[in-house]
Protein backbone atom coordinates (compact mmCIF):
# COMPACT_ATOMS: atom_id res chain seq x y z
CA UNK A 1 0.00 0.00 0.00
CA UNK A 2 1.22 3.39 -0.71
CA UNK A 3 1.48 6.42 1.23
CA UNK A 4 -1.61 8.47 0.82
CA UNK A 5 -3.47 11.45 2.30
CA UNK A 6 -7.45 11.75 1.11
CA UNK A 7 -9.73 14.53 2.51
CA UNK A 8 -13.37 13.64 1.05
CA UNK A 9 -15.82 16.48 1.26
CA UNK A 10 -14.60 17.44 4.96
CA UNK A 11 -17.25 19.89 6.90
CA UNK A 12 -16.16 21.36 10.15
CA UNK A 13 -17.73 23.93 12.65
CA UNK A 14 -16.36 25.52 15.07
CA UNK A 15 -18.47 25.51 18.12
CA UNK A 16 -17.59 28.77 20.16
CA UNK A 17 -18.09 27.88 23.69
CA UNK A 18 -18.41 31.70 26.04
CA UNK A 19 -20.58 32.93 28.19
CA UNK A 20 -23.56 30.80 28.88
CA UNK A 21 -23.23 28.29 26.18
CA UNK A 22 -20.68 25.95 29.05
CA UNK A 23 -24.06 26.67 31.65
CA UNK A 24 -25.93 23.75 32.62
CA UNK A 25 -28.48 25.12 33.77
CA UNK A 26 -29.74 26.84 30.87
CA UNK A 27 -28.76 23.31 28.54
CA UNK A 28 -31.04 21.48 31.23
CA UNK A 29 -33.62 24.18 31.73
CA UNK A 30 -34.41 24.14 28.12
CA UNK A 31 -34.35 20.73 27.17
CA UNK A 32 -36.98 20.42 30.54
CA UNK A 33 -39.07 23.54 28.51
CA UNK A 34 -38.59 21.34 25.23
CA UNK A 35 -36.50 24.80 23.95
CA UNK A 36 -33.65 22.61 23.30
CA UNK A 37 -33.18 21.78 19.54
CA UNK A 38 -34.33 25.09 19.02
CA UNK A 39 -31.58 26.55 21.21
CA UNK A 40 -28.85 24.65 19.83
CA UNK A 41 -29.28 25.81 16.78
CA UNK A 42 -28.78 29.08 17.90
CA UNK A 43 -25.26 28.34 19.38
CA UNK A 44 -22.10 30.43 18.02
CA UNK A 45 -20.84 28.28 15.43
CA UNK A 46 -18.25 29.06 13.11
CA UNK A 47 -18.08 27.34 9.81
CA UNK A 48 -14.04 26.53 10.05
CA UNK A 49 -14.41 24.38 6.61
CA UNK A 50 -16.93 23.64 3.88
CA UNK A 51 -16.36 21.05 1.56
CA UNK A 52 -12.88 20.28 1.28
CA UNK A 53 -11.87 17.50 -0.66
CA UNK A 54 -8.51 16.53 -2.39
CA UNK A 55 -6.01 14.04 -2.18
CA UNK A 56 -2.02 13.54 -2.55
CA UNK A 57 0.06 10.89 -3.81
CA UNK A 58 3.66 10.37 -2.89
CA UNK A 59 5.77 13.24 -4.22
CA UNK A 60 3.04 15.57 -3.58
CA UNK A 61 4.33 19.21 -2.24
CA UNK A 62 1.11 21.10 -1.44
CA UNK A 63 0.46 24.12 0.05
CA UNK A 64 -2.17 26.10 1.81
CA UNK A 65 -2.52 29.57 1.08
CA UNK A 66 -5.22 32.21 2.50
CA UNK A 67 -5.50 34.83 4.42
CA UNK A 68 -5.78 35.11 8.64
CA UNK A 69 -8.42 32.84 9.45
CA UNK A 70 -9.04 31.10 5.97
CA UNK A 71 -9.01 28.03 7.76
CA UNK A 72 -5.47 26.94 6.89
CA UNK A 73 -4.65 25.79 10.34
CA UNK A 74 -8.02 24.58 10.99
CA UNK A 75 -7.37 22.47 8.44
CA UNK A 76 -4.16 21.26 8.92
CA UNK A 77 -5.23 20.08 12.63
CA UNK A 78 -8.14 18.67 11.07
CA UNK A 79 -5.68 16.24 8.72
CA UNK A 80 -3.47 15.63 11.09
CA UNK A 81 -6.38 14.29 13.08
CA UNK A 82 -6.93 16.73 16.27
CA UNK A 83 -10.23 18.33 15.53
CA UNK A 84 -12.98 15.66 14.11
CA UNK A 85 -14.96 16.78 11.01
CA UNK A 86 -18.56 16.60 11.48
CA UNK A 87 -18.89 15.56 7.51
CA UNK A 88 -16.82 13.78 5.27
CA UNK A 89 -13.75 11.91 6.19
CA UNK A 90 -9.88 12.10 6.24
CA UNK A 91 -7.75 9.08 5.38
CA UNK A 92 -3.80 9.00 6.34
CA UNK A 93 -1.31 5.98 5.09
CA UNK A 94 1.64 6.71 6.66
CA UNK A 95 3.79 7.67 9.58
CA UNK A 96 2.14 11.25 10.64
CA UNK A 97 4.20 14.19 12.19
CA UNK A 98 2.48 17.39 12.59
CA UNK A 99 4.57 20.42 13.18
CA UNK A 100 1.68 22.47 14.31
CA UNK A 101 3.24 25.42 16.86
CA UNK A 102 6.54 25.25 18.02
CA UNK A 103 6.42 24.14 21.70
CA UNK A 104 3.85 21.23 20.15
CA UNK A 105 2.81 20.22 24.03
CA UNK A 106 6.16 21.07 25.62
CA UNK A 107 5.42 21.43 29.48
CA UNK A 108 7.59 24.83 30.46
CA UNK A 109 7.80 23.32 33.97
CA UNK A 110 9.65 19.95 32.82
CA UNK A 111 13.50 19.98 31.38
CA UNK A 112 14.46 19.94 27.90
CA UNK A 113 15.14 15.77 28.66
CA UNK A 114 12.40 15.22 30.20
CA UNK A 115 10.00 16.85 27.28
CA UNK A 116 12.03 15.10 24.75
CA UNK A 117 11.80 11.63 26.60
CA UNK A 118 8.03 12.17 26.48
CA UNK A 119 7.88 13.00 22.98
CA UNK A 120 10.05 10.00 21.88
CA UNK A 121 7.65 7.67 24.12
CA UNK A 122 5.06 9.27 22.24
CA UNK A 123 6.24 8.29 18.80
CA UNK A 124 6.94 4.83 20.91
CA UNK A 125 10.58 4.70 20.68
CA UNK A 126 12.74 2.40 22.97
CA UNK A 127 14.53 3.73 25.47
CA UNK A 128 17.78 3.36 23.73
CA UNK A 129 16.31 5.54 20.65
CA UNK A 130 15.52 8.43 23.02
CA UNK A 131 18.74 8.64 24.77
CA UNK A 132 20.15 8.95 20.55
CA UNK A 133 16.93 11.47 20.18
CA UNK A 134 18.40 13.48 23.17
CA UNK A 135 21.39 13.40 22.05
CA UNK A 136 20.85 14.69 18.95
CA UNK A 137 18.58 17.50 19.70
CA UNK A 138 20.56 18.98 22.59
CA UNK A 139 23.30 19.17 20.04
CA UNK A 140 21.30 20.79 17.23
CA UNK A 141 19.73 23.29 19.66
CA UNK A 142 22.70 23.99 21.13
CA UNK A 143 21.41 23.58 24.49
CA UNK A 144 24.36 22.15 26.67
CA UNK A 145 24.16 21.90 30.31
CA UNK A 146 20.73 23.31 29.48
CA UNK A 147 19.04 19.98 28.78
CA UNK A 148 18.60 19.37 32.57
CA UNK A 149 17.23 22.18 33.61
CA UNK A 150 13.24 23.15 33.33
CA UNK A 151 12.48 25.01 29.64
CA UNK A 152 10.95 27.77 31.55
CA UNK A 153 13.97 28.93 32.28
CA UNK A 154 15.11 28.84 28.68
CA UNK A 155 15.44 31.96 26.60
CA UNK A 156 13.16 32.46 23.10
CA UNK A 157 15.59 31.79 21.06
CA UNK A 158 16.36 28.16 22.92
CA UNK A 159 13.26 27.16 23.07
CA UNK A 160 12.55 27.75 19.97
CA UNK A 161 15.07 26.06 18.88
CA UNK A 162 14.54 22.63 20.97
CA UNK A 163 11.28 23.12 19.53
CA UNK A 164 12.37 22.96 16.44
CA UNK A 165 15.48 20.36 16.73
CA UNK A 166 12.21 18.29 18.60
CA UNK A 167 9.91 18.30 16.02
CA UNK A 168 12.33 17.60 13.11
CA UNK A 169 14.60 14.94 14.94
CA UNK A 170 11.37 12.50 13.86
CA UNK A 171 10.99 11.45 9.90
CA UNK A 172 7.56 11.01 9.00
CA UNK A 173 6.24 9.74 5.77
CA UNK A 174 3.45 12.30 5.98
CA UNK A 175 4.60 16.24 7.04
CA UNK A 176 1.98 18.81 8.32
CA UNK A 177 3.77 21.86 8.84
CA UNK A 178 2.70 25.14 10.32
CA UNK A 179 4.76 28.70 8.98
CA UNK A 180 5.98 29.08 12.51
CA UNK A 181 9.35 27.55 11.37
CA UNK A 182 10.43 30.05 9.51
CA UNK A 183 10.18 32.46 12.45
CA UNK A 184 13.91 32.52 14.08
CA UNK A 185 16.66 33.91 14.05
CA UNK A 186 18.30 34.53 10.99
CA UNK A 187 21.47 32.88 12.22
CA UNK A 188 19.75 29.95 13.35
CA UNK A 189 17.77 29.93 9.86
CA UNK A 190 20.73 28.94 8.10
CA UNK A 191 21.09 26.09 10.45
CA UNK A 192 17.34 25.06 10.22
CA UNK A 193 17.41 25.33 6.88
CA UNK A 194 19.16 21.96 5.71
CA UNK A 195 18.06 19.80 8.50
CA UNK A 196 14.61 21.05 6.90
CA UNK A 197 15.53 20.56 3.56
CA UNK A 198 16.17 16.92 4.26
CA UNK A 199 13.20 16.11 6.04
CA UNK A 200 11.27 17.70 3.53
CA UNK A 201 12.67 15.56 1.74
CA UNK A 202 12.18 12.68 3.05
CA UNK A 203 8.81 12.98 3.73
CA UNK A 204 6.49 11.43 0.76
CA UNK A 205 3.84 13.98 1.29
CA UNK A 206 4.11 17.89 2.33
CA UNK A 207 1.20 19.89 3.48
CA UNK A 208 2.49 23.59 4.38
CA UNK A 209 0.26 26.32 5.32
CA UNK A 210 1.53 29.87 4.69
CA UNK A 211 0.06 33.43 4.35
CA UNK A 212 3.47 34.10 2.32
CA UNK A 213 3.86 33.43 -1.36
CA UNK A 214 8.10 33.17 -1.25
CA UNK A 215 7.42 30.22 1.15
CA UNK A 216 4.92 28.90 -1.53
CA UNK A 217 7.55 29.54 -4.53
CA UNK A 218 10.36 27.81 -2.60
CA UNK A 219 8.81 24.38 -1.39
CA UNK A 220 5.56 23.65 -2.98
CA UNK A 221 4.34 22.14 -6.24
CA UNK A 222 0.72 22.26 -5.91
CA UNK A 223 -1.19 25.04 -3.96
CA UNK A 224 -4.99 25.05 -2.69
CA UNK A 225 -6.02 28.83 -2.22
CA UNK A 226 -8.69 28.61 1.28
CA UNK A 227 -11.18 31.43 1.97
CA UNK A 228 -13.56 31.52 4.67
CA UNK A 229 -12.98 27.26 4.70
CA UNK A 230 -13.39 26.94 1.10
CA UNK A 231 -11.44 25.99 -1.71
CA UNK A 232 -11.14 28.86 -4.03
CA UNK A 233 -8.70 27.30 -6.13
CA UNK A 234 -6.96 24.06 -6.44
CA UNK A 235 -3.92 23.81 -8.94
CA UNK A 236 -0.25 23.88 -9.88
CA UNK A 237 1.45 26.11 -7.76
CA UNK A 238 2.47 28.93 -10.34
CA UNK A 239 -1.53 29.28 -11.62
CA UNK A 240 -3.01 29.49 -8.54
CA UNK A 241 -0.33 31.66 -7.11
CA UNK A 242 -0.82 34.24 -9.69
CA UNK A 243 -4.94 34.24 -9.71
CA UNK A 244 -4.44 34.57 -5.56
CA UNK A 245 -1.79 37.47 -6.10
CA UNK A 246 -3.95 39.15 -8.52
CA UNK A 247 -6.60 38.91 -6.59
CA UNK A 248 -8.55 42.17 -4.74
CA UNK A 249 -8.57 42.63 -1.17
CA UNK A 250 -6.87 39.29 -0.44
CA UNK B 1 1.94 1.42 7.61
CA UNK B 2 0.56 3.43 10.34
CA UNK B 3 -3.34 4.39 8.84
CA UNK B 4 -5.22 6.65 10.29
CA UNK B 5 -8.98 6.89 8.71
CA UNK B 6 -11.54 9.67 10.27
CA UNK B 7 -14.82 9.53 9.42
CA UNK B 8 -17.65 11.90 10.06
CA UNK B 9 -20.94 10.94 12.32
CA UNK B 10 -20.72 7.43 12.42
CA UNK B 11 -23.44 5.44 13.56
CA UNK B 12 -23.83 3.39 17.07
CA UNK B 13 -21.44 0.45 16.02
CA UNK B 14 -19.03 2.53 14.53
CA UNK B 15 -18.65 4.72 17.63
CA UNK B 16 -18.42 1.59 19.75
CA UNK B 17 -15.42 0.66 17.48
CA UNK B 18 -14.07 4.25 17.89
CA UNK B 19 -13.97 4.38 21.24
CA UNK B 20 -12.63 0.66 21.86
CA UNK B 21 -9.59 2.00 19.49
CA UNK B 22 -8.99 4.52 21.73
CA UNK B 23 -8.88 2.12 24.72
CA UNK B 24 -6.52 0.17 22.49
CA UNK B 25 -4.17 2.61 21.48
CA UNK B 26 -4.09 4.16 24.95
CA UNK B 27 -2.81 0.75 26.33
CA UNK B 28 -0.34 0.75 23.48
CA UNK B 29 1.24 3.41 25.20
CA UNK B 30 1.53 2.74 28.44
CA UNK B 31 5.11 3.96 28.94
CA UNK B 32 4.38 7.36 28.10
CA UNK B 33 0.97 7.56 29.88
CA UNK B 34 3.29 6.09 33.14
CA UNK B 35 6.11 8.85 32.27
CA UNK B 36 3.28 11.80 32.68
CA UNK B 37 1.74 10.42 35.68
CA UNK B 38 4.92 10.17 37.44
CA UNK B 39 6.19 13.65 36.15
CA UNK B 40 2.90 15.40 37.70
CA UNK B 41 4.00 13.73 40.82
CA UNK B 42 7.31 14.68 40.29
CA UNK B 43 7.20 18.19 39.61
CA UNK B 44 4.67 19.24 42.26
CA UNK B 45 7.24 18.28 44.86
CA UNK B 46 10.58 19.60 42.77
CA UNK B 47 12.50 21.54 45.11
CA UNK B 48 10.97 20.06 48.27
CA UNK B 49 13.21 18.52 50.71
CA UNK B 50 10.89 15.37 51.77
CA UNK B 51 9.27 15.47 48.17
CA UNK B 52 6.31 13.17 47.57
CA UNK B 53 7.10 12.24 51.32
CA UNK B 54 5.14 15.38 52.04
CA UNK B 55 1.87 13.43 51.35
CA UNK B 56 3.09 10.72 53.84
CA UNK B 57 3.45 13.07 56.21
CA UNK B 58 0.40 15.40 56.38
CA UNK B 59 -1.43 11.99 56.15
CA UNK B 60 0.17 10.73 59.21
CA UNK B 61 -0.56 14.07 61.25
CA UNK B 62 -4.38 14.56 59.93
CA UNK B 63 -4.64 10.78 61.14
CA UNK B 64 -3.26 11.20 64.38
CA UNK B 65 -4.99 14.17 65.02
CA UNK B 66 -8.33 13.33 64.23
CA UNK B 67 -7.86 9.59 65.76
CA UNK B 68 -7.09 11.23 69.05
CA UNK B 69 -10.12 14.10 69.34
CA UNK B 70 -12.96 11.63 67.35
CA UNK B 71 -11.94 8.37 69.81
CA UNK B 72 -12.09 10.91 72.78
CA UNK B 73 -15.56 12.38 71.28
CA UNK B 74 -17.34 8.87 70.50
CA UNK B 75 -15.88 7.30 73.53
CA UNK B 76 -13.87 4.25 71.49
CA UNK B 77 -11.21 2.60 72.53
CA UNK B 78 -7.95 4.10 70.57
CA UNK B 79 -6.20 0.89 69.87
CA UNK B 80 -9.09 -0.25 68.01
CA UNK B 81 -10.52 3.69 66.23
CA UNK B 82 -7.11 4.35 65.38
CA UNK B 83 -6.68 1.53 62.59
CA UNK B 84 -9.98 2.28 61.15
CA UNK B 85 -9.44 5.77 60.90
CA UNK B 86 -5.92 5.32 59.31
CA UNK B 87 -7.97 3.20 56.55
CA UNK B 88 -10.58 5.29 56.15
CA UNK B 89 -9.41 8.72 55.45
CA UNK B 90 -6.11 7.48 53.55
CA UNK B 91 -8.93 5.16 51.48
CA UNK B 92 -11.06 8.24 51.13
CA UNK B 93 -8.49 10.88 50.07
CA UNK B 94 -7.80 8.36 47.21
CA UNK B 95 -11.43 8.30 46.33
CA UNK B 96 -11.87 11.76 46.74
CA UNK B 97 -8.93 13.26 44.78
CA UNK B 98 -9.22 10.34 42.14
CA UNK B 99 -12.64 12.17 41.12
CA UNK B 100 -11.64 15.85 41.55
CA UNK B 101 -8.71 15.18 39.49
CA UNK B 102 -11.33 13.40 37.06
CA UNK B 103 -12.99 17.15 36.53
CA UNK B 104 -9.77 18.29 35.24
CA UNK B 105 -8.84 15.00 33.55
CA UNK B 106 -9.15 17.02 30.08
CA UNK B 107 -9.18 20.35 30.85
CA UNK B 108 -5.89 20.33 32.71
CA UNK B 109 -4.02 18.77 29.30
CA UNK B 110 -5.56 21.28 26.46
CA UNK B 111 -2.45 22.27 25.29
CA UNK B 112 -1.48 18.61 24.32
CA UNK B 113 -4.88 18.09 23.15
CA UNK B 114 -5.32 20.52 20.98
CA UNK B 115 -1.40 20.03 19.73
CA UNK B 116 -0.79 15.93 18.97
CA UNK B 117 -3.01 13.23 18.44
CA UNK B 118 -3.33 11.43 21.55
CA UNK B 119 -5.79 8.50 22.69
CA UNK B 120 -8.38 9.90 25.23
CA UNK B 121 -8.28 7.20 27.13
CA UNK B 122 -4.66 7.70 28.00
CA UNK B 123 -5.25 10.98 29.76
CA UNK B 124 -7.51 9.09 31.92
CA UNK B 125 -5.23 6.53 32.57
CA UNK B 126 -2.76 9.26 33.38
CA UNK B 127 -5.14 10.80 36.21
CA UNK B 128 -5.77 7.31 37.91
CA UNK B 129 -1.99 6.40 37.85
CA UNK B 130 -1.13 9.51 39.37
CA UNK B 131 -3.38 8.75 42.28
CA UNK B 132 -1.98 5.06 42.39
CA UNK B 133 1.39 6.83 43.05
CA UNK B 134 -0.24 9.51 45.91
CA UNK B 135 -1.75 6.20 47.25
CA UNK B 136 1.66 4.38 47.69
CA UNK B 137 3.09 7.09 49.41
CA UNK B 138 0.19 7.01 51.78
CA UNK B 139 -0.20 3.52 52.28
CA UNK B 140 3.10 3.81 54.63
CA UNK B 141 0.64 5.21 57.50
CA UNK B 142 -1.53 2.25 57.16
CA UNK B 143 1.62 -0.22 57.69
CA UNK B 144 2.69 1.93 60.38
CA UNK B 145 -0.22 2.05 62.75
CA UNK B 146 -0.73 -1.43 61.92
CA UNK B 147 2.81 -2.41 63.15
CA UNK B 148 2.53 -0.39 66.07
CA UNK B 149 -0.66 -1.68 67.29
CA UNK B 150 0.73 -4.89 66.24
CA UNK B 151 -2.53 -5.27 63.71
CA UNK B 152 -3.14 -8.55 61.51
CA UNK B 153 -5.91 -8.61 59.36
CA UNK B 154 -5.42 -12.59 58.55
CA UNK B 155 -6.04 -13.83 55.05
CA UNK B 156 -9.04 -12.22 54.49
CA UNK B 157 -6.93 -9.16 53.53
CA UNK B 158 -6.91 -10.93 50.28
CA UNK B 159 -11.08 -9.67 49.76
CA UNK B 160 -9.47 -6.50 49.13
CA UNK B 161 -7.72 -7.22 45.92
CA UNK B 162 -10.42 -7.90 43.35
CA UNK B 163 -11.97 -5.16 44.94
CA UNK B 164 -9.10 -2.88 44.72
CA UNK B 165 -8.98 -4.08 40.63
CA UNK B 166 -12.59 -3.30 40.34
CA UNK B 167 -11.99 0.15 41.70
CA UNK B 168 -9.20 0.97 39.21
CA UNK B 169 -11.47 0.19 36.51
CA UNK B 170 -14.79 1.89 37.92
CA UNK B 171 -11.75 4.61 38.37
CA UNK B 172 -10.66 4.95 34.92
CA UNK B 173 -14.41 5.33 33.34
CA UNK B 174 -14.95 7.82 35.93
CA UNK B 175 -12.13 10.04 34.57
CA UNK B 176 -13.38 9.65 31.09
CA UNK B 177 -16.66 10.64 32.13
CA UNK B 178 -16.40 13.74 34.44
CA UNK B 179 -13.80 14.72 32.46
CA UNK B 180 -15.71 14.82 29.23
CA UNK B 181 -18.98 16.43 31.03
CA UNK B 182 -16.86 18.75 32.69
CA UNK B 183 -14.87 19.63 29.72
CA UNK B 184 -18.09 20.48 28.61
CA UNK B 185 -20.43 21.85 31.62
CA UNK B 186 -18.16 24.08 33.28
CA UNK B 187 -20.07 24.45 36.10
CA UNK B 188 -20.04 20.61 37.24
CA UNK B 189 -16.55 20.60 38.53
CA UNK B 190 -18.12 22.95 41.51
CA UNK B 191 -21.17 20.55 42.01
CA UNK B 192 -18.82 17.50 42.18
CA UNK B 193 -17.14 19.27 45.05
CA UNK B 194 -19.60 19.47 47.25
CA UNK B 195 -20.97 16.55 46.26
CA UNK B 196 -17.91 14.80 47.95
CA UNK B 197 -17.86 17.17 50.65
CA UNK B 198 -21.41 15.34 51.64
CA UNK B 199 -20.10 11.88 50.89
CA UNK B 200 -17.40 12.86 53.35
CA UNK B 201 -19.78 12.90 56.37
CA UNK B 202 -22.22 10.18 55.16
CA UNK B 203 -20.07 7.40 54.45
CA UNK B 204 -18.83 6.35 57.75
CA UNK B 205 -15.54 7.17 57.34
CA UNK B 206 -14.88 8.91 60.67
CA UNK B 207 -17.50 6.92 62.54
CA UNK B 208 -18.03 3.81 62.66
CA UNK B 209 -21.21 1.76 60.52
CA UNK B 210 -22.52 0.29 63.73
CA UNK B 211 -22.92 3.30 65.13
CA UNK B 212 -26.36 3.65 62.94
CA UNK B 213 -27.77 0.49 64.85
CA UNK B 214 -30.77 -0.33 63.43
CA UNK B 215 -30.44 1.94 60.43
CA UNK B 216 -27.21 0.52 59.20
CA UNK B 217 -29.07 -1.26 56.63
CA UNK B 218 -29.55 2.35 54.87
CA UNK B 219 -25.74 2.15 54.23
CA UNK B 220 -26.51 0.09 51.15
CA UNK B 221 -28.25 2.70 49.29
CA UNK B 222 -25.19 4.96 49.63
CA UNK B 223 -22.49 3.96 46.65
CA UNK B 224 -19.73 5.68 47.91
CA UNK B 225 -20.25 3.21 51.24
CA UNK B 226 -20.53 0.09 49.54
CA UNK B 227 -17.57 1.17 47.37
CA UNK B 228 -15.70 2.02 50.24
CA UNK B 229 -16.08 -1.30 52.18
CA UNK B 230 -15.57 -3.52 49.76
CA UNK B 231 -12.18 -2.51 50.02
CA UNK B 232 -11.74 -1.55 53.84
CA UNK B 233 -13.69 -4.38 55.59
CA UNK B 234 -11.13 -6.91 54.68
CA UNK B 235 -7.95 -5.26 55.55
CA UNK B 236 -9.98 -4.81 59.13
CA UNK B 237 -10.44 -9.11 58.98
CA UNK B 238 -13.98 -8.68 58.13
CA UNK B 239 -16.51 -10.17 55.46
CA UNK B 240 -18.13 -7.40 53.63
CA UNK B 241 -21.81 -8.46 53.63
CA UNK B 242 -23.35 -9.55 50.40
CA UNK B 243 -25.72 -6.79 50.41
CA UNK B 244 -22.79 -4.23 50.72
CA UNK B 245 -20.85 -6.77 47.79
CA UNK B 246 -24.42 -5.96 45.45
CA UNK B 247 -24.39 -2.47 45.57
CA UNK B 248 -20.91 -1.87 44.98
CA UNK B 249 -21.09 -3.72 41.84
CA UNK B 250 -24.03 -2.98 41.07
CA UNK B 251 -23.15 1.24 41.18
CA UNK B 252 -19.59 0.03 39.50
CA UNK B 253 -21.25 -1.55 36.47
CA UNK B 254 -23.60 1.45 36.12
CA UNK B 255 -20.84 3.99 36.02
CA UNK B 256 -18.63 1.81 33.32
CA UNK B 257 -22.05 1.94 30.86
CA UNK B 258 -22.41 4.94 31.39
CA UNK B 259 -19.04 6.32 30.86
CA UNK B 260 -18.97 3.99 27.81
CA UNK B 261 -21.93 5.56 26.53
CA UNK B 262 -21.01 9.03 27.12
CA UNK B 263 -17.38 8.99 25.63
CA UNK B 264 -18.36 6.73 22.65
CA UNK B 265 -20.67 9.78 21.94
CA UNK B 266 -18.34 12.46 22.80
CA UNK B 267 -15.32 10.89 21.90
CA UNK B 268 -14.72 13.12 18.78
CA UNK B 269 -16.28 16.48 20.27
CA UNK B 270 -13.67 16.94 23.51
CA UNK B 271 -11.11 18.85 21.47
CA UNK B 272 -13.57 21.46 20.66
CA UNK B 273 -14.55 21.61 24.37
CA UNK B 274 -11.15 21.50 26.06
Amino acid sequence: MTVELLAENVHLDFPLYHGTARSLKKTVFHSVTGRMSADSRQRVVVQALREISFRLQPGDRLGLIGRNGAGKSTLLRTLAGIYEPQGGRVRIHGSLNALLDPNLGMNPELTGRENITLRGQYHKLNPAAIRRLADDVAAFADLGDFIDLPVRIFSSGMVVRLGFALATAIRPQVLLMDEWFLAGDANFLEKARSRLEDLVRGAEILVLSTHMPSVIHEWCTRVIWLDQGRIVADGPADEVMEAYLAAPGR
Amino acid sequence: MTRLEIIASPGFVARSVLAGRDLYEAATMWRLCWTLSWLDIKLRYRGSVLGPFWLTLSTAIMIGSMGFLYAALFHMDLHKYLPFLALSIVLWNFLSLLVSDSCICFTSSESMIRSVRMPFTLYGGRVVLRNLLVLAHNIVVIIAVDLLLRINPGRVALLAIPAFLMWLVVALALAMLLGAMCARFRDIPPIIGSVMQMAFFVSAIIWRPEQLKDQEYLLVFNPFYTLLEIVRAPLMGEVPSLGVYVSAIGFSVGIILLSWSVFSRVRGRIAFWV
